[in-house]
């Protein structure tokens, strides 16, 4: 058996009547690039939320290093080695850009620490220094996260995510509502991260996650529909009609 | 913003000195405050709810959390100082002990209900239990002298200091205020006090990043009520009695209008707050007995014109200009 670092088996959610995912299986393996893909309203973003423990799935279990963690609370996740973003930017709007990864960090190390002043902290600060230039942002360390462009705060929300030195990063959609330079950017900071472990991603832009993911998985209507290699899918019959009358952007 | 000149930068490296040595500057202006107040008395009224504030401010303004049952806090800390002396004979250190511990697990108790709330509902949970407290308080007459209050605490000396004189007693308590200062400020300079600040600007991301943001809301209310167990305390020793007032709604509704009035996460914004508050009220009192209008109307002002409080508004413009 290979290496399977992230598994789910028969995970099903429905809110009410309305079923938005039915008994998905599938397993992640470790040092892989996943996208999940999909047309709109096929389940993404709720299999992504099951994944990442924003909320628990209604059936099924979600199997993480041989580990049934299924329904744990979320802060429990980044402890574990798994992070994420979200869909929707979300930093610490009113503090530097240095402290968000700063704090970020300190989950790991010292959470209820009431003494000891921050500013000894100096080597968390060291730390994320070093995570704001892994994103490209050191120019950026003393400003308001507020005052940040959209994609800068993308950028510093990945900072927060490796702050926790995962070895499963979520992504959900990396690159929303960015430029063609900044997705480009963020393609590449992809790539180099998924370098040194897993990375997850829900994504709907098709060039994007062909041409950097290792494996896709295609969601319909709540079910796994395909997967395999971006080229596999591509050719796929199943998929094809899907997506057939959908233009790809 | 980045265009900094070098007189703003001069400026900033002020204010982050400022800001590293801000005890050793309140407890400055703690120590010449009282020369231009009217009545000594009024003076330790401001330092006992200046702490009452800050304590609240620490929940509110770090937090994110709006609590309308502080005054259970401050109470618990009041009774508990009074009923250690008055019932038990102990001496005023072990009152003051006391009111710390009682603020604590008053606020633990209100805490391990209320942080599964937020936003509106964190203020009524607040609320209603604080008003359970008084009812409690009211029938409990054996222990707390219900509608007529705690009556008979006695404090002539504090060691070598003179209790009875005003000006002794303003400098005694305030050095324990001070002492109160320097232990809130290590806290909210503290990793923790990071942790604060990051659950209030974003919880689910502070959820993600890997904290508990309930036991953080839990401990920061617990701490709160450490400093309004003793601001209760020292109202105790200050008034010689306990009255059931101190746990009205009333009490909660003053803690929140001296925040916003001195402004809400700024350290020593709360103090300030409480200085205008009660300055107001002991001074437009004497002309009228409708002062709360003259409070209410300072309070408006400031909403329309200066949401950041004054402390606040005058700490946003030395950064700016």
């Amino acid at each position: 058996m290979t290496d399977v670092i992230l598994s789910t088996h028969d995970v099903g959610m429905s809110f009410g009547k309305f079923v938005a995912l039915r008994a998905v299986s599938a397993e992640f393996r470790r040092g892989e690039l996943a996208g999940i893909i999909g047309p709109n309203g096929a389940g993404k973003s709720t299999f992504f939320n099951t994944l990442s423990g924003q909320f628990p799935p209604t059936t099924g279990r979600v199997v993480f290093e041989g580990r049934d963690i299924t329904g744990l609370p979320q802060h429990r996740y980044a402890r574990l080695g798994i992070a994420k973003s979200f869909q929707i930017t979300t930093v610490f709007p009113g503090l530097t850009t240095l402290e968000n990864v700063r704090v970020a960090l300190q989950a790991l190390t010292t959470r209820y620490d009431v003494w000891r002043p921050r500013s000894r902290l100096s080597a968390l600060v060291e730390q994320a220094a070093a995570l704001l230039h892994t994103v490209g942002l050191h120019g950026a360390r003393n400003r308001t996260a507020a005052t940040l462009a959209h994609g800068e705060q993308r950028a510093l929300e990945i900072a927060m995510a490796l702050a926790s030195n995962p070895r499963l990063l979520l992504l959900d959609e990396p690159t929303a509502g960015m430029s063609p330079e900044e997705t480009r950017g963020m393609m590449d900071l992809i790539t180099s991260l998924a370098r040194d472990r897993t990375v997850i991603l829900v994504e709907h832009k098709m060039k994007l996650v062909m041409g950097i993911c290792d494996r896709l998985l295609v969601l319909h209507h709540g079910e796994l529909l395909a997967q395999g290699t971006p080229a596999e899918v591509r050719i796929n019959a199943e998929v094809k009609r899907v997506y057939l009358g959908q233009r790809e952007h | 913003m980045d265009a900094a000149t070098p007189a703003t930068v001069a400026r900033r490296d002020w204010l982050a000195s400022a800001t590293r040595h801000r005890v050793l500057l309140a407890a400055l202006f703690l120590l010449v405050f009282p020369v231009f107040m009217p009545f000594k008395a009024i003076a330790v009224n401001i330092l006992i709810y200046g702490l009452f504030a800050l304590g609240f401010n620490m929940l509110y303004g770090y937090g994110g959390l709006l609590s309308f049952g502080h005054s259970a806090l401050l109470g618990a800390g009041a009774y508990a100082c009074g009923i250690a002396m008055v019932r038990y004979g102990l001496p005023w250190w072990a009152g003051l002990a006391g009111s710390m511990v009682a603020g604590m697990a008053m606020a633990a108790a209100m805490g391990a209900l209320a942080v599964r709330t937020r936003g509106i509902y964190f203020a009524m949970v607040t609320l209603a239990l604080s008003q359970c407290v008084y009812y409690l308080a009211l029938q409990a007459t054996d222990w707390t002298g219900g509608e007529n209050g705690l009556r008979g605490i006695v404090l002539k000396r504090i060691g070598p200091f003179d209790f009875i004189d005003p000006t002794t007693r303003y400098y005694v308590a305030a050095g324990i205020v001070i002492a109160a200062l320097f232990v809130l400020s290590r806290i909210l300079a503290s990793p923790f006090g990071a942790v604060l600040e990051a659950v209030r600007e974003n919880e689910p991301r502070a959820r993600a990043c890997g904290f508990d943001v309930r036991a953080t809301r839990f401990l920061a209310f617990t701490l709160s009520g450490a400093f309004c167990g003793v601001a209760g305390g020292l109202q105790a020793l200050h008034l010689g009695i306990v009255p059931l007032e101190t746990l009205s709604y009333q009490t909660s509704g003053a803690a929140v209008m001296m925040a916003l009035l001195g402004g809400m996460g700024t350290f020593f914004g709360p103090f300030i707050g409480a200085g205008v508050f009660l300055l107001l009220e002991n001074v437009v009192s004497l002309y009228t007995v409708h002062w709360q209008i003259f409070v209410g109307l300072a309070y408006i002002g400031c909403v329309l014109f200066f949401p950041q409080g004054i402390w606040g508004t005058v700490l946003a413009r030395l950064r700016r200009a």
